[in-house]
């Protein structure tokens, strides 16, 4: 086992990726000579040489639009946006294209595509740079959203998503970069579309993803100081969503908030709610709540602590629903 | 082949080297205004060091310097009317002091206080800071070609960088401005790169020749030469306001700094590309020429420095002074009116801060 930070699990998983297929590759604005502005492709130009590992002039349209022709002509490609908002350039490449093409041909023309998108907040950064795009893209049919939480899931989801026959959105939660985790080396993918409980507990399930995951256990750890026991369960996969994981935990603590950084305004959480509705109605003792960003603009970070989710707000929303 | 335009020499006006270049007269500027773009240019220098400083300090939360690209910057401001409307991109504090607006309010932007700064961008006709690259190009169209309808005399002027030409948003910039004859200048500060990604690596061809397919002038200028930049965009704007003649102006400059202060530009460009540059200093070249002319001697350039070190201890003042907004105000302009479950939203938030629950993030107060 190796102790590695998410950024490090991703970059080696790009890394083993490349090595075992020579068709792989990856582009994208200062992927290259410097190696990501978050140096997740560190080292790979050097490795891999500038046929493979492409500097792209800037422009996200360009960069969607073009892998999808990498990708339609056999190559595998794994574009980076270089931040959350500025993969809205490229987002009719995306949806209108990428996400169908599969289905516009009957199957006879496939786009293995991975985008990469570091997002969300908490690092304190400058407009533009902290946004939660995942419902955008969970939405567009055609296209499958990954979201680790850990080095270990980066590692072996971006693995999965890069040997993956469809357009995959992988949004890699940033303010998580540099925290440290066990990585299997040369571990292989791990199935896309199967949650983790990540904490097992029998009173309430707190559904999470991303960046959210760490202030759910933190939740998580001070209702257990009031004796409430929860649940903590990491989807990984938005589309496909495990639907199964997501009943099962709820059909047992029968009690369930939801979290996430995105504004709440059709945001993921309500299709979760939905689903959970839908599956496990019999089994619900409380509404399910949900903890979210407000809808507002993401805003100036001397605000974001007040905006995004903490674990104080997520405790109280899971003494709520249980009190119920 | 090479494309017309991307070796087309520069407008050029300062002297390089030994040569005596022209007299005060012949720059068509009075002694005075020439003066005066000394002193701007001296002023964002100190402003520009003082931001920088005040990012190290943990100050701001970043910032991005602007350090050899002074003479582009003022210049082209300087050549403004009160009326023209400016679209600045995130590395314009230079336009911003020329405009007069506070840069205090101007850095409340980097110190994370209110996305675009906080100064009134209405009172200052100089939109609101622009992070997404080449997006404001459009907005500078869209509102010249309202300014046209409205038949009124003025320009837009947006600024942008080389980079930003590789957007669709730049493309389709140009094609609606020389399709609608609008009175706009798009100037390029070409600082020869993009974060990493150097210009030849942006495109193939050359940026001012892109003007050519749209159907308007494209003018190189030397962006290092205060009285080119000037003139090129005075004449721009000219076109742009009496004739509706769009210009697109690449001046030709260099980033002497990291591309924000979060930055390591040594892993991708060299000490010598440096050196090179900074030999060709702008505020260097042209107090040496103001000099030589007989503009201005050190009296002036002493009282010159003396008032950009004031400047930029009065705006570390003012910049440590800013607070963050209550916040109430996160919910207050999203929409005319605050529809009911944002309400809501507000008043969880405000509660949650009254009792002092923001920031406990991960591990949370109980935790
Ligand atoms: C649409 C978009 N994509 C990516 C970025 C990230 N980014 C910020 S500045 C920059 C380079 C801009 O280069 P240039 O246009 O030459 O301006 P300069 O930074 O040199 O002033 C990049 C890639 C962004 N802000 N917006
Ligand atoms: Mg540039």
């Amino acid at each position: 086992m190796a102790e590695l930070t998410m950024a490090g699990a991703l970059n080696a998983a790009l890394r083993d990726a490349m090595r075992g297929d020579a068709r792989t590759i990856v582009l994208g604005e200062d992927v290259g000579r410097l190696g990501g502005v978050f140096r997740v492709t560190d080292g790979l130009l050097s490795e891999f040489g500038g046929e493979r590992v492409i500097d792209t002039p800037l422009a996200e349209g360009g960069i969607a639009g073009v892998s999808i022709g990498l990708a339609l002509a056999g190559w595998h490609p794994v574009a980076e946006m270089q931040f959350d908002a500025f993969s809205y350039p490229a987002l009719d490449q995306l949806i209108s294209h990428a996400a169908h093409y599969r289905f516009r041909t009957r199957g006879r023309m496939t786009v293995p595509l991975v985008v990469r998108i570091p997002y969300g907040g908490a690092i304190h950064a400058a407009e533009s740079h902290s946004d939660s795009p995942e419902a955008y893209y969970a939405h567009t049919a055609g296209l499958k959203v990954v979201v680790p939480s850990s080095p270990a899931d980066a590692y072996g989801l971006l693995r999965a998503a890069v040997a993956d026959p469809d357009p995959v959105i992988f949004l890699e939660p940033k303010s998580r970069y540099w925290t440290r985790g066990e990585v299997e080396p040369g571990a292989g993918a791990e199935p896309i579309g199967r949650a983790t409980i990540v904490r097992p507990g029998q009173d309430c399930t707190v559904v999470a993803y991303g960046a959210m995951i760490a202030r759910a256990l933190g939740a998580a750890e001070a209702a257990a100081k009031e004796g409430i026991s929860v649940e903590v369960l990491d989807l990984r996969s938005l589309v496909p969503l495990d639907l199964e994981a997501l009943a099962a935990s709820v059909r047992r603590t029968g009690h369930a908030v939801v979290v996430h950084e995105a504004q709440m305004t059709g945001g993921f959480g309500a299709e979760i709610v939905a689903r959970l509705v839908e599956d496990a109605f019999d089994y619900l003792e409380a509404p399910v709540a949900r903890v979210t960003g407000y809808d507002t603009p993401y805003p100036p970070s001397s605000l974001e602590d007040h905006w995004l989710p903490s674990a104080d707000r997520i405790l109280a929303a899971v003494e709520r629903v249980v009190a119920y | 082949m090479t494309v017309d335009g991307s070796t087309q020499e520069p407008l050029r006006i300062l002297p390089v080297g030994d040569d005596p270049g022209p007299t005060p007269a012949e720059t068509g500027l009075e002694g005075e205004r020439l003066r005066e773009l000394y002193r701007l240019m001296a002023f964002v220098r100190a402003a520009d060091a003082e931001a920088t400083a005040l990012q190290r300090q943990g100050e701001l939360a970043v910032y991005p310097p602007l350090l050899g690209q002074e003479a582009a910057q003022v210049g082209s401001a300087f050549a403004l009317d009160p009326d023209d409307w400016v679209f600045p991109g995130f590395r314009d504090m230079g336009p911003a002091l020329v405009r007069g607006i506070d840069l205090a309010e101007y850095l409340d932007f980097d110190r994370t206080i209110w996305h675009g700064g906080s100064y009134d961008p209405v009172a200052h006709r100089f939109a609101p800071q622009c992070v997404p690259v080449a997006s404001q190009i459009l907005h500078a169209v869209g509102y010249a070609i309202g300014t046209k309808l409205d038949r009124r005399p003025s320009a837009v002027l947006t600024y942008f960088g080389d980079g930003a030409t590789s957007e669709g948003a730049f493309h389709e910039g140009c094609n609606f401005a020389g399709v609608f004859g609008a009175p706009v200048v798009l100037f390029c500060q070409n600082n020869q790169w993009a974060i990493s990604v150097p210009l030849d690596h942006q495109t193939h061809g050359a940026i001012a020749g892109k003007a050519a397919a749209y159907g308007f002038p494209g003018v190189r200028v030397d962006g290092n030469d205060v009285l080119a930049v000037h003139r090129a965009t005075a004449e721009a704007l000219a076109r742009a306001r009496h004739e509706g003649v769009p210009t697109l102006i690449e001046a030709v400059t260099y980033r002497l700094g990291p591309h924000s202060t979060a930055d390591d530009p040594t892993r991708y460009r060299s000490a010598e590309e440096v050196a090179r540059w900074e030999a060709r200093d702008p505020i260097r070249r042209y107090r040496r020429w103001l000099g030589a002319a007989g503009v201005a001697g050190e009296a002036f350039f002493d009282a010159v420095e003396e008032a950009a070190r004031a400047l930029a201890e009065d705006l570390r003042g003012k910049v440590t002074a800013s607070r963050p907004h209550p916040v109430e105000d996160l919910f207050a302009w999203v929409y005319a009116e605050i529809p009911e479950s944002l309400a809501r939203q507000r008043d969880e938030a405000v509660r949650l801060a009254a009792e002092g629950a923001a920031g406990a993030g991960e591990g949370g107060r109980r935790g």
